[in-house]
């Protein structure tokens, strides 16, 4: 199936709040296997300078994926997931997420390119708390392996 | 903890290997909610052209990161991280576990006591992370 360009430029709803608690952000810290006590030990964290733990830097990613999911998964967009790889991620901190913080990501289809027969798409997600602070901004491109070309 | 004054630029960062083996990725999918298939099922990795099972992007892109925040001491101070994706790390089903290499230099000392470090990783004798930078605030 074609993926359409047409979806280029559209922003899709932001999710619904998401809390983030001292639970996920261990068994993130634990599944990276990264020790660092200020993921998982409040007086850690609170001596380092932060209110309560805070969440590596690649957490955001699980609030972000849920946003970006939502224009991949969309059935007009026709992506087939089982061939997407990841080809590049960036982050733009304003700073860490931490334990209590409610936020909301929103994604943006920034491009959809053909690039041989793959398809090559970038996304930008805002992550901001339920407050309206920015926490940060993160920015993935997509591949879809081999359909360029397909039933067009 | 690494200080601003300390660091030049073309300074190399200590290098550091990382493990990773299949039960590492379950609970990455776990983790992080990405149960893309490609990440734990060997029969459709290979049905999409893939030699195997492939780690995570992200799981790739987090060792990188705790070499980064390991070295500056505080992972709150990163304010910019980007990696590019230029191979996948194949994770065999075995009794053992592969490696991420990964290696660090001062790219350059920017303003605000901000540091860009360029990094790469390799595993498998190709290079996973290319064009990846991270910016990081110093004391």
């Amino acid at each position: 199936m074609a993926v359409s360009k047409d979806y280029a430029g559209r922003t899709f709803p932001a999710t619904e709040p998401y809390e983030v608690s001292r639970v996920k952000i261990a068994e993130f810290a634990d599944a990276i296997g990264d020790p660092n006590p200020v993921y998982r030990d409040r007086d850690a964290a609170t001596a380092a300078g932060y209110p309560d733990v805070i969440a590596p830097p690649t957490f955001p990613i699980v609030v972000t994926m849920a946003a970006s999911g939502q224009a991949i998964a969309d059935p007009g967009l026709g992506i087939n997931y089982a061939l997407v790889v990841h080809g590049e991620q960036r982050f733009s901190y304003a700073r860490p997420l931490r334990a209590g913080d409610v936020v909301t990501a929103q994604s943006t289809i920034e491009t959809i390119k053909t690039l041989g027969r793959n398809v090559v798409m970038t996304t930008r997600t805002e992550v901001r708390t339920v407050a309206g602070e920015q926490v940060c901004t993160a920015y993935s491109t997509l591949v879809e392996r081999g359909t360029a070309g397909e039933a067009e | 903890m690494v200080k601003y004054a300390d660091v030049e630029a073309g300074g190399e960062l200590p290098p550091a290997s990382y493990p990773v083996a299949r039960l590492n990725l379950v609970k990455y999918c776990g983790a992080s909610g990405d149960f893309n298939v490609i990440h734990w099922n060997e029969r459709i990795a290979r049905a999409v052209g893939l030699p195997d099972v492939i780690a995570h992007g992200m799981f790739t892109m987090a060792q990188a990161a705790r070499y980064v925040t390991d070295w500056a001491g505080d992972p709150g101070a990163m304010t910019e991280f980007g990696v590019r994706f230029s191979a996948p790390v194949v994770v065999p089903d075995d009794d053992g576990f592969v490696s991420i290499e990964v290696t660090g230099t001062i790219e350059e000392k920017l303003d605000d006591n901000r540091v860009a470090v360029a990094l790469t990783a390799r595993s498998g004798g190709a290079k996973v992370l290319t064009r990846s930078r991270a910016v990081v605030r110093l004391p």
